[in-house]
């Protein structure tokens, strides 16, 4: 049986990987691009993601472990459905980042890299991530939230329980 | 969506293009976009790189290499493919200057790409941007394959006989992949840990063969550039400066923003004038002017341009551009120990002085913010730090001893205001944890 009909994927993200690894020089060029599209899809690599991503790039799962463990935005276990990252490095602390992190903690019961007992939010402090002259800044999943005030975080929240109540 | 702001004393170059949806191909194309790709394609690769020595422009991830140079260091002829590989992976605390070039002129990174191709002789480019900026890689391969649709990229350019394919690559989260050779390994599908040099990687880079790489900045730079022409280009800056630098202004400023202003402008000017002085009419009280590995300056010591060799002879860095201001209110220690646990976070393991160091001087700085430092502390502090410089394959080492070093001998005085279990006299928040 192929990669393609035994994937665990999409057959969107499945179509996507087989173009991904045709593209570069080298196969395994793609390897840090599909861990980070499975999990966006998956949630999270699965043994069986990583199981399947060796596979598609021809190397062993130990290796693709090896390389994964590496990279901060990739995890194993799964993360809330939206992951909320708080900056507190230097521009984002000057700006009160550290209390919009404290209001999180605060409003959503769990601390850094906890999970919400119904699974919609995680929490995580984060470093720098690129919005040093917009601070204090966050981002949920990948969207960025600028100019943030502790008074925001409750619409925040409210603003990413309608969008899943809301289906999407 | 990131505020814009504007300054009269801007030269918008590299901006010139901002807040005016130049995302798309058609806009792009109206304000003169690849018109610089074409010409650079029509002259041939010695007229770009004379354009490229004559415009004084250096590199503008931080160690200010000039870009000319670099590429005239790529051997003419090679036996593996040449590349050219754009550092989008921008993680230096206190800079997001790239966040704006790729959502409001994608294309001048792509036309950069192509005229860095075409200068070195490379048929492949990649951009790579950190992992992070997911909505930046959608806007940056929507660009690249309208692109491709005008024919600008692929077999044959601009119906041309010359070859340029454009590759977009995500990361997944490290400060280390903005390192020049992490940034290959992981462009490899590696962890990303450095690579010794020599070789360099204009001989030996991305999968063995010649590589340039440069900064999104820089190579957004080029077209306009060769727009205007290297010597009108470095006229714009100060002496063997070139050209405009994106600052951004971040901290306690009380308008901060990215802003593009001549090389060799005043730091003073820029935080008074430009950044309308210190939050809240506050004192100043220290300014980080490159990003969070450059040593941090004293308000005495603001009245020097803004440039590398300047900036340099004041005993810091330029480094990425990114300018911290730090108000009276803001305890130093705990400013060093933030600084210090991000390193700590993102050293890659790899060189033991760098690994054993950062995590050593977290500890020390977490321990003494918390009151329980000693007089000794404050001298080993400073011994770790001097051990890690130069020792390590990267910068990543000195990028975190080097400010380490700036904060205890510039502010020895509050670092012994924390001795013999003294509360933090700024009482801020007590701890910095980061997992």
């Amino acid at each position: 049986m192929s990669v393609e009909t035994m994937s665990i994927f999409s057959p969107e993200l499945s179509a996507r990987f087989d173009e991904l690894v045709t593209r570069y020089p080298m196969k395994r060029s793609a390897l840090i691009p599909m861990l980070l599209y499975a999990q966006d899809e998956v949630g999270y690599l699965s043994d069986a993601v990583i199981d399947e991503i060796a596979r598609r790039i021809g190397i062993t799962p130990l290796d693709v472990r090896n390389v994964a463990t590496y990279y901060s935005m990739l995890r194993f276990k799964p993360a809330g459905k939206f992951n909320v990252q708080v900056c507190t490095n230097i521009s984002c602390m000057l700006r009160g980042g550290y209390k919009i992190f404290d209001r999180f903690q605060e409003r959503l019961g769990i601390g850094h890299k906890g999970v919400t007992a119904d699974g919609l939010f995680s929490l995580e402090e984060v470093e720098c991530i690129g919005a040093c002259c917009w601070a204090p800044a966050i981002q949920v999943n990948y969207d960025f939230h600028d100019e943030l005030t502790e008074e925001q975080v409750d619409a925040i929240l409210e603003q990413y329980r309608s969008q899943n109540a809301g289906g999407r | 969506m990131p505020r814009l702001v504007s300054h009269p004393d801007e030269v918008k170059i590299v901006t010139s293009r901002f807040g005016k949806g130049a995302a798309k191909i058609d806009t792009y194309l109206e304000l003169g976009g690849y018109a610089s790709a074409r010409k650079a394609l029509a002259e041939g690769a010695e007229w770009i790189i004379n354009e490229m020595k004559a415009s004084g422009l250096r590199g503008r991830g931080g160690a200010g290499f000039p870009t000319g140079m670099k590429w005239s260091f790529v051997p003419k002829q090679s036996a593996k493919p040449k590349y050219v590989l754009v550092n989008g992976d921008e993680s230096e605390p206190g800079t997001c200057k790239d966040h704006l070039i790729f959502l409001h002129d994608p294309h001048a990174v792509i036309e950069g790409t192509i005229i860095a191709g075409l200068a070195i002789g490379a048929k492949t480019g990649f951009i790579y941007l950190r992992g992070e900026y997911r909505y930046l890689i959608q806007i940056v391969e929507r660009a690249v394959a309208d692109a491709y649709e005008r024919g600008f990229l692929g077999k044959n350019i601009f119906g041309s006989e010359t070859e340029f394919q454009v590759i977009v690559q995500t990361g997944a989260g490290a400060y280390e992949v903005g390192e020049e050779s992490a940034l290959m390994e992981s462009l490899e599908g590696k962890r990303g840990v450095p690579r010794i040099k020599p070789p360099f990687p204009a001989v030996v880079g991305l999968y063995g063969g010649p590589t340039v790489i440069n900064n999104a900045e820089t190579i957004a730079t080029v077209p306009h550039v060769l727009a205007m022409g290297g010597a009108a280009y470095a006229a714009v800056g100060s002496e063997r400066n070139g050209g405009t630098r994106l600052f951004g202004l971040s901290g306690h400023i009380e308008r901060p923003g990215v802003y593009e202003l001549p090389m060799g402008y005043s730091l003073r000017k820029m935080i008074y004038e430009v950044g309308g002085g210190v939050r809240g009419g506050r004192k100043l009280k220290a300014v980080v002017p490159g990003g969070s590995s450059t040593p941090v300056l004293l308000p005495e010591e603001i009245d020097i341009g803004m440039d590398f060799d300047q900036v340099g002879k004041a005993g810091s860095m330029l480094g990425s551009g990114g300018v911290v201001v730090i108000d009276d209110q803001t305890c130093m220690v705990e400013f060093a120990l933030r600084t210090i646990s991000f390193y700590q976070h993102e050293s890659c393991g790899w060189c033991i002085p760098c690994r054993e160091g950062t995590d050593w001087l977290k500890k020390s700085l977490t321990r003494f913010h918390a009151g329980f430092g000693t007089e000794k502390d404050i001298d080993n502090i400073q011994y770790l730090a001097e051990n890690m410089m130069g020792r390590t394959f990267c910068p990543l080492g000195d990028a975190a001893a080097m400010p380490t070093l700036g904060f205890v001998k510039k502010f020895r005085k509050e670092f012994e205001d924390h001795l013999h279990g003294k509360p933090c006299p700024f009482a801020h928040h007590p701890e910095v944890v980061l997992v």
